[in-house]
């Protein structure tokens, strides 16, 4: 007998009786034997109390970022996390139940994933956005395999800024290889942003597409609007990566500057940095290629008697219907944290998001200028190129070496610049969010110094 | 029993119609210098406003949500039979860990010696779900079936190059799952549909005769999509592998035979395990899920990375392996998806896992004989954890199978799957899982045996169907010819 | 369901009508109803190539794709551009305003059905 077993002895053999049956494994005849096991290698059940304890062991041998000033980003960013956000994920009408396929008793569901359609499609300056994907990196994966089939199969190449997130690039390769499709990187200059004549070289007239991040890895803000009309001058579309969602909420989308399509990583929005998952990818671009994007997408429409209703559509793109000619490999979205970024953005609101952003560049500017005049070999590797809230110091040691030297100091400094590689300098990726005290800035200054 | 009024929720965009201010979050103090966005930043890049964007109190969020929420039918209300979802109880206690600060503010970049919880439960479940499957390899990296399926595609292509092969084409029964036939073509495949035999089965001549060296793998889904067995698995496997091909198993239904199967010993080289529907973690609307992918000894040198490692001190993590497949997403997997996971198996342990695919097919059973003379059966063999039916009788009076799932909304249950497989038209393909009462069972046996009934005596009625739900019959063709996928101002005044 | 005299038809469920050196095509009646309501239709490039049976275009309806497939080989030469914004004169209209391709090529030789042996040849489907 079990809790979560619905049926007890009783019930089953109640059950068993009524089907004519004697045992349970009549009902399993059809497994051949030699494949059957009568026990698996595993411990018995265990109660509650004992699984919590487990589970609690495990997370308290991790050192998390409440535990220590924590200025960690590179993909994953720690904000602000209102307790409505948790408390609206909690509700069993939203998380237990399926994909609205049935969208007369879905429509909770529904609004909320037009709702995020919608929050999304007015912050990249894109008409239509998807109901999310997996991640930012499959994200990327899926915006350079839209933009090939936009061109309907005819150019196989694809230009890609270095410093669009290493990790992301890695997970490109792996889609790219199986499709096909060859990537060609252009580095950052030494101003550690994109130069747009290489751009406009290394795509000619042979890309697809031209992919590029902003704020960059490096935290760098790009010139979108020249880089736009780079890809352009080709014939390939435009693609802006984002990885930290809530620069969005200062910096104009690349919807604005003509790009084709914007994709990256919302987590930024209320999604737990949990380890690396589950976060949520962001898909949007223009109405005319509706028709090859990616994903799930919901829209209005009325019911019988002319009421406002909700239903996912065009899901002939999709792999359930269109078997060999789907679109993507997508099944799904990553409703649950669509659901969390909804809350999060209509909690904090228009203004609040303007406001929260500009916290964030804010502590950036202020931790940016102390650590710069720190000197003893603690340098900022691009002083003067603008930023959003991330930046590359250097210091005296590989970025590796210095990040755990700062943490004996009881300071979580940053991610290291270089641990896949980079034609930039060997650092520390740091980043400041409205979350980042005065005092927590004191303390990274500090440890920094107590080094030196 | 009365229905409570549902005033119908605007959307949160037509709330605060004049954007006065209002404030539904406070921020942080500013306790550094202020900094005008423009000083530090291009002026061309910094947007006025977002635009559309009201501001609200938190109160009105609450409302917003909490309104929506009712619109749902959610799996805790009842029973949600979609075929092959394997809708069941989601535990509470699953919630709970998932939420241990300790694992969600634990940023995945951090060094290892910071991270040894988060790695030794990646390591756990990891070595429960080999367990639980009798295969020596897993990677716990893809975040939904289909992903998991085309990890396992894109291992054996790798596998089949290191061997010097390059074979063409992948086997898909014409009984599978959409998603089969279109990760196959994404890795570069031609998807070949093979015929069931008259009891839905793979047709072991068919194979016998299409499987040759231009293939590099079968796809399939164990038991199949209409619930049946595929007794012959250990001859299909030890004929695909005889040719140099692999098996790739669909493990969708997994539910069905774990802790009584294992199917390392089926002969699976690949397979994805769906742990939002054998393993309980939540649907969530619409996901997140996860798609872990076991393989054999034959494929785990292909294996994604990064991967977690044993070390002198403990864990560790490997992020480059020439020979894998590579990344398939961003860091590790959905871990706190994995959490639950493992929180499950943890607390069900070897019997409680068994005793949940016993009853899984138990119960299926129990809706097969209750209905078996209501709705038609197309297939007679055996049915494990689903069984599937179709609309042929209830078709005399012109009610089929999406009107008899609309009268289901009527009696407070989810309908069950339609879609597919497409070798069943008008398909009714019923999951209960283990979770629920018997009586909730029965109730919904008596629901179907009712409409079935309403079919002859009143069909107009079942066929305008829902009549009881927060809005009638939604109309999808205007949805998809009037595409309408965000709200605009314009709309305020429409 | 209607099927009209003067059209020539296809086990495929296509209608062809000759016009000078080429021939327009849609899809029939009893198609349409099977695919039920038209959403969108995907129609090819004009000046495209194509053989004989290889799919000319698309049909979507909610919960289902349809091809439809180039009765001969040639070259495509006009498209029903209507059918961007009114796709459901597929179903309103089918042999009228609801054609799909005029493409060159003649319709000849055994493979097609006239209106007769259409019929014949539905009844014999739905046995």
């Amino acid at each position: 007998m079990h809790p979560w077993v619905g049926a007890g002895p009783d019930d089953r053999r109640h059950i068993l009786s009524e089907l004519g049956l004697q045992s349970i494994d009549e009902l399993f005849a059809t497994i051949p034997a030699e494949v059957c096991v009568d026990r698996l290698d595993l411990p018995d059940a265990r109660d509650e109390e004992s699984v919590r304890r487990t589970m609690a062991q495990m997370a308290i041998s991790n050192l998390s970022m409440d535990c220590a000033p924590s200025f960690l980003g590179a993909g994953v960013y720690r904000h602000v996390q209102p307790a409505v956000v948790d408390a609206v994920l909690s509700r069993a009408e939203f998380f237990t139940s399926y994909t609205p396929y049935q969208p007369e008793i879905s429509q909770g569901t529904l609004q909320v994933i037009f709702e995020f359609q919608t929050l999304i499609s007015h912050l990249t300056g894109l008409p239509v956005a998807n109901a999310s994907l997996y991640d930012g990196a499959t994200a990327l994966v899926e915006a350079v395999l839209f933009a090939h089939r936009v061109l309907r199969g005819k150019r196989d190449l694809v230009v890609v800024a270095e410093t669009v997130h290493p990790m992301y690039r890695r997970v490109l390769d792996t889609y790219t290889e199986a499709a096909g499709i060859e990537v060609v990187l252009v580095p950052p200059g030494n101003d550690g942003r994109l130069d747009p004549d290489r751009v406009r070289k290394a795509a000619g007239d042979t890309a697809c597409c031209v992919a590029i991040q902003s704020p960059n890895f490096l935290g760098i803000v790009e010139d979108l609007p020249v880089l736009a009309e780079a890809a352009h001058e080709g014939a390939a579309l435009a693609v802006q990566v984002v990885t930290e969602a809530v620069s969005l909420g200062l910096l104009a989308g690349g919807g604005a500057f003509g790009f084709d399509a914007v994709c990256g990583e919302a987590q930024s929005f209320g999604v737990a940095p949990g380890f690396g998952g589950p976060h949520l990818g962001i898909f949007a671009c223009t109405e005319k290629h509706i028709r090859q994007m990616p994903g799930r997408l919901a829209g209005e429409t009325v019911d019988e008697d002319g009421n406002r209703a909700f239903c996912l559509t065009l899901s002939t793109r999709e792999q359930h219907i269109r078997r060999a000619k789907a679109t993507s490999n997508i099944c799904t979205n990553q409703g649950l944290m669509a659901l969390a970024a909804t809350v999060w953005l209509e909690s904090v609101g228009g203004n609040g998001l303007r406001e929260l952003a500009t916290s964030c560049l804010a502590r950036a500017q202020e931790l940016k200028k102390r650590v710069g005049a720190i000197g003893g070999g603690w340098r900022l590797a691009y002083p003067e190129s603008p930023i959003f809230n991330e930046f590359l110091l250097t210091g005296p040691g590989a970025g590796v070496e210095l990040v755990e030297r700062l943490a004996a100091k009881g300071v979580l400094a940053g991610v290291p610049s270089n641990r896949w590689g980079g034609s930039w300098p060997d650092g520390i990726l740091v980043a400041a969010t409205e979350r980042n005290s005065a005092e927590d800035i004191d303390a990274l200054v500090t440890a920094i110094k107590d080094l030196s | 029993m009365k229905q409570r009024a549902l005033r119908s929720e605007p959307l949160f965009f037509e709330r605060n119609p004049h954007r006065v201010q209002r404030q539904g979050y406070q921020l942080p103090p500013m306790d550094v210098p202020e900094v005008q966005p423009t000083e530090v930043l291009p002026a061309d890049l910094v947007r006025k406003d977002v635009p559309h964007f009201p501001d609200v109190s938190e109160m009105e969020v609450v409302q917003h949500f909490h309104r929506l929420s009712q619109l749902n039918y959610a799996v805790d209300e009842g029973l949600y039979p979609l075929g092959s979802c394997t809708m069941k109880y989601n535990p509470r206690i699953n919630e709970q860990t998932a939420r241990y600060p300790g694992f969600t503010s634990l940023h995945p970049l951090q060094p290892e010696s910071q991270i040894q919880g988060a790695l030794r439960m990646i390591w756990e479940l990891e070595e429960a779900l080999k367990t639980i499957t009798g295969m020596p390899g897993v990677t716990l990296q893809p975040a939904a079936g289909a992903h998991g399926e085309l990890t396992g595609i894109l291992m054996i292509r790798k596998a089949l190059e290191a061997r010097g092969e390059r074979r063409e084409t992948v086997l898909v029964p014409d009984s599978a799952h959409g998603t089969n036939p279109a990760t196959a073509v994404f890795a570069g495949y031609r998807a070949i549909e093979i015929p069931s035999g008259s009891d839905g089965t793979v047709d072991l001549e068919a194979l016998d005769r299409m499987m040759d060296d231009t293939v590099a793998a079968i796809m399939l889904t164990v038991p199949n999509t209409l619930g049946v067995f595929e007794h012959q698995i250990v001859e299909i496997s030890q004929l695909v592998h005889d040719r140099g091909g692999f098996i790739y198993m669909d493990g969708a239904n997994l539910n069905s035979f774990v802790g009584r199967a294992l199917p390392g010993l089926m002969g699976a080289d690949a397979m994805h395990i769906n742990l939002h529907k054998t393993f309980s973690t939540p649907h969530g609307g619409g996901g997140p899920g996860a798609g872990p992918v076991t393989v054999s000894e034959a494929l785990l040198p292909y294996l994604p990375v990064p991967r977690v490692v044993q070390t002198e001190g403990g864990f560790g993590l490997i992020w480059e392996d020439p020979s894998s497949i590579g990344s398939m997403r961003g860091f590790y997997g959905n871990f706190l998806i994995l959490v639950r996971a493992l929180t499950y198996i943890l607390s069900l342990g070897a019997d409680g896992l068994r005793s949940m695919s016993d009853v899984a097919v138990l119960y299926a059973n129990l809706i097969r004989h209750r209905l078996k003379d209501t709705y038609h059966l197309k297939y007679d063999a055996p049915s494990m954890h689903e069984v599937v039916f179709d609309d042929s009788f209830q078709g005399r009076h012109e009610v089929h199978n999406t009107d008899i799932a609309k009268r289901l909304l009527d009696y407070g249950f989810h309908p069950p799957t339609m879609s597919f497989p497409l070798i069943v038209p008008g398909a009714l393909m019923i999951e209960p899982t283990e979770s629920f009462g018997p009586e909730e069972v029965d109730a919904f046996c008596d629901a179907m045996i009712e409409i079935s009934r309403e079919a002859e005596t009143d069909p107009q009625m079942v066929r305008s169907a829902p009549h009881n739900t927060p809005v009638g019959r939604v109309d999808e063709v205007r949805a998809a010819r009037n595409l309408k996928i965000r709200w605009m101002p314009e709309d305020e005044n429409a | 369901m209607s099927v009209p005299n003067d059209l020539l038809y296809c086990r495929s469920h296509e209608w062809i009508r000759s016009d000078g050196d080429a021939i327009v095509v849609g899809i029939t009646h009893y198609a349409q109803d099977q695919l039920g309501e038209v959403v969108f239709v995907e129609l090819p490039e004009v000046g495209a190539g194509v053989d004989a049976d290889e799919e000319l275009g698309t049909l979507e309806s909610v919960k289902a794709v349809s091809e439809f497939l180039a009765p001969v080989a040639g070259e495509v030469l006009e498209v029903n551009e209507r059918l961007e914004d009114e796709p459901n004169l597929v179903n309103d209209d089918p042999y009228g305003s609801g054609w799909l391709v005029k493409m060159s090529g003649a319709a000849e030789g055994d493979d097609f059905l006239d209106a007769e042996g259409y019929q014949a040849f539905l009844e014999q489907e739905n046995g």
